[in-house]
């Protein structure tokens, strides 16, 4: 009867084409933008992961309860031993020793007095390692405005529109005002190698960024690092498995209620990152859930659209002789086939679209101008699992249930007064 | 009865009026006991921080409570690091970077050297009875020494601290511990002064224990190793150029 059905369907395309072309649009649709939702939602997370929270973050317990203030004080030592221990033991990740600190950036004048200064944050990275992931991972190349990045110790780069502010060109010496991990004042002369902008408002405003190495020198901290960034092999960040891999660190390390004893934090579980997370994957749902629904609505009422098509025909067949039960059952049947045509095609273009968006992106960093959160310049989609089956709700239920609700009138019908509808 | 009660009176008044004279004279020989025309003093610092203790040592050149120019001995990181104060200003000088920085705003807040001091606490220069109404709010004993302990209520209002209880030994007149207070009343510093010495014909205390009770860590002690009172200091000694010198 399957074969029977399909052939009428192939052979008659008004009841199949048209079904079939608004149930792929719908579920093409549904996967595209449930991807994109959660690569945009994702974006936001890896750039906030890749700048300040890691997808999985080692610090000492009392920087943890203050890491707002980056307190270098209670900064972790024995980092390289520590660095290692982490890349056995959490061999999925990628471990990155980062020292954040903030200060003042002096430029002097000719005469070596004070000309401009301005208050700055400052990042301490891996800059000078040949093959450091640290310079793609915070797209440094890219973001060059002038001069070049670090190529030896004692050189920085500074935010393109703090380097105005203060006049400095690549070049120029600077001198950094701060404090030591012991709290005494430090004075450390940098040269700015080069200007970045990267995009987003918080990080343009006044940022320098250093050689962990050279930081350790100004700031006192041999072997030492305010925090260990940890990023999963995979590039995306995963909620579930970030929060095991913390407590397995933790259950290691115990609980003695010392301020120095490392801790390890995922990124939901770091401060105000950690209710973004919440709350993406929640939103994430109820954005995709009500477009799955509007989508269903749609389909649904193109399969009830179907069912009264054909209203004509369902009186021939009834008044031919076939029974109501069977007329509805081929019904149903028929709608199965069409939306698992439309799902399957429909999820395969969406997929596509979805993946196009993913590899290429879409870059909005001329519309991020003002911004003062940190948003991704680029957005791009990505597919997960749930992509694969989500359109099959609203392509395969959605029509089924609008074909089997237009077929009830099936069971309405009088044989008796067939013939005289047939007539009129 | 009436005779009792005007009797009662006018002791509680004479006797107020004793103790408010009282109070500003103990200030005045406390500021005799403590500052002086000018001195030469060496002295280590030692920072007892929340992960261990560091010792700094340090010459210092001061001409009365406006000039002071003090030179870092050691440690290694320190040493030849330099600092200026002429009246209101601060200069700091750092020889790896062959800079003269000027310490203003909220870098006065800043630690001086990691201890429990600030700038700020060095910059506050003025007399105590410039800035501090004295009352004199009872008697205590502090190792075995008699003090008075008084209030001290800022009359200016660009004060660091508020508050302060000051606890003066009554024979000698030198503080032994004073409380720092912010005008909310918190608590934002203790200071103890022990190892009284005389020298020169004055009491003065020879260390000084600094806490922070913002910060942890087990406060900053403040020897004097060798001070000189009222020593001849050549005038260039003061000048900026001596910072690179």
């Amino acid at each position: 009867m399957i074969k029977f059905l399909l052939q009428g369907l192939l052979r008659d395309k008004t009841r199949s084409r048209i079904p079939v072309i608004v149930v792929t649009i719908g579920v093409t649709l549904t996967v595209f933008m449930h991807a994109y939702i959660t690569g945009f939602m994702g974006d936001i997370i890896e750039t906030n992961a890749k700048v300040t929270y890691g997808h999985l973050k080692v610090m000492t317990r009392g920087y943890a309860d203050n890491m707002q203030q980056t307190p270098n004080d209670l900064a972790l030592v024995n980092v390289t031993t520590l660095t290692t221990e982490l890349q056995r033991e959490f061999p999925d990740l990628t471990w990155s020793p980062r020292i954040q600190f903030g200060g003042l950036i002096d430029a002097p004048d000719e005469n070596g007095e004070t000309r401009t200064q301005g208050p700055a944050m400052g990042i301490g990275l891996d800059l000078l390692t040949p093959g450091s992931p640290e310079i793609s991972r915070m797209n440094l190349q890219k973001s060059l405005v002038r001069g070049s990045l670090p190529g030896k110790p004692g050189e920085v780069l500074l935010s393109d529109m703090f380097s105005k502010k203060l006049q400095v060109d690549p070049g120029d010496r600077i001198t950094f005002i701060g404090s030591t991990m012991y709290g005494s004042m430090t004075i450390y002369n940098f040269i700015v190698a080069g200007t970045v902008s990267m995009g987003h408002e918080a990080l343009d405003r006044g940022t320098v960024f250093a050689d962990i190495e050279d930081v350790r020198l100004a700031l006192d901290m041999q072997d030492a690092a305010g925090e260990i960034l940890g990023f999963y092999k995979g590039g995306f960040y995963q909620n579930d498995i970030a929060a095991k891999d913390a407590e397995l660190f933790n259950a290691g390390e115990g609980d003695n209620g010392d301020e120095f004893a490392p801790v390890m934090k995922s990124l939901g579980q770091q401060g105000t990152m950690g209710t973004y997370v919440n709350m993406t994957s929640s939103w994430a749902t109820y954005i995709s859930m009500a477009f799955v629904f509007a989508m269903a609505l749609v389909l649904w009422n193109a399969g009830l659209l179907g069912g009264l098509r054909r209203y004509g025909e369902m009186g021939i067949r009834l008044a031919m002789g076939e029974g109501k039960g069977h007329t509805f059952r081929t019904l149903i049947y028929e709608s199965v086939m069409i939306g698992i045509a439309g799902s399957v095609t429909g999820t395969g273009l969406g997929l596509f679209f979805a993946w196009l968006m993913q590899k290429y992106g879409i870059d909005i960093s001329a519309f991020m101008k003002g911004s003062s959160i940190m948003l991704p310049s680029m957005i791009r989609a990505n597919i997960t699992p749930v992509d694969f089956y989500l359109g099959f709700i609203p392509g395969l239920l959605s029509t089924i249930i609008g074909t089997a609700l237009s077929g009830i009138g099936i069971f309405k019908r009088q044989t008796a007064r067939l013939f005289k509808e047939l007539e009129a | 009865m009436m005779k009792n009660i005007i009797i009662l009176a006018a002791t509680i008044l004479i006797s107020s009026l004793v103790n408010g004279q009282d109070a500003a004279s103990i200030l005045k020989n406390v500021e005799k006991n403590m500052s002086s025309e000018n001195r030469i003093f060496e002295s280590t610092m030692i920072v007892h921080g929340a992960r261990s203790s560091r010792t700094i040592t340090s010459k210092t050149w001061a001409e009365g409570n406006k000039k002071s120019f003090t030179e870092y001995l050691t440690p290694a990181r320190e040493q030849g690091t330099k600092m200026l104060k002429l009246e209101n200003q601060l200069w700091i000088y750092s020889p790896s970077t062959d800079r003269i920085i000027q310490i203003s705003g909220h870098m006065l807040r800043q630690s001086v050297m990691g201890s429990d001091l600030s700038y700020e606490d060095m910059m506050d220069d003025r007399k105590l009875t410039d800035i501090y109404s004295a009352t004199l709010a009872g008697e205590e004993e502090i190792d075995g020494r008699k003090t008075w302990v008084l209030d001290l209520t800022a009359t200016v209002s660009d004060v660091a601290y508020q508050k302060v209880k000051m606890w003066v030994d009554s024979e000698r007149f030198v503080p032994l511990r004073e409380d720092l207070f912010a005008k909310s009343g918190q608590l934002l510093k203790r200071t103890t002064f022990s190892d009284v010495k005389q020298i020169g014909g004055r009491w003065f205390p020879s260390k000084v224990v600094y806490k922070d009770m913002l910060k942890s860590g087990d406060g900053t002690e403040f020897i004097m190793t060798s001070v000189k009172f009222d020593q001849q200091i050549p005038d260039y000694i003061f000048t900026k150029a001596s910072l690179k010198q």
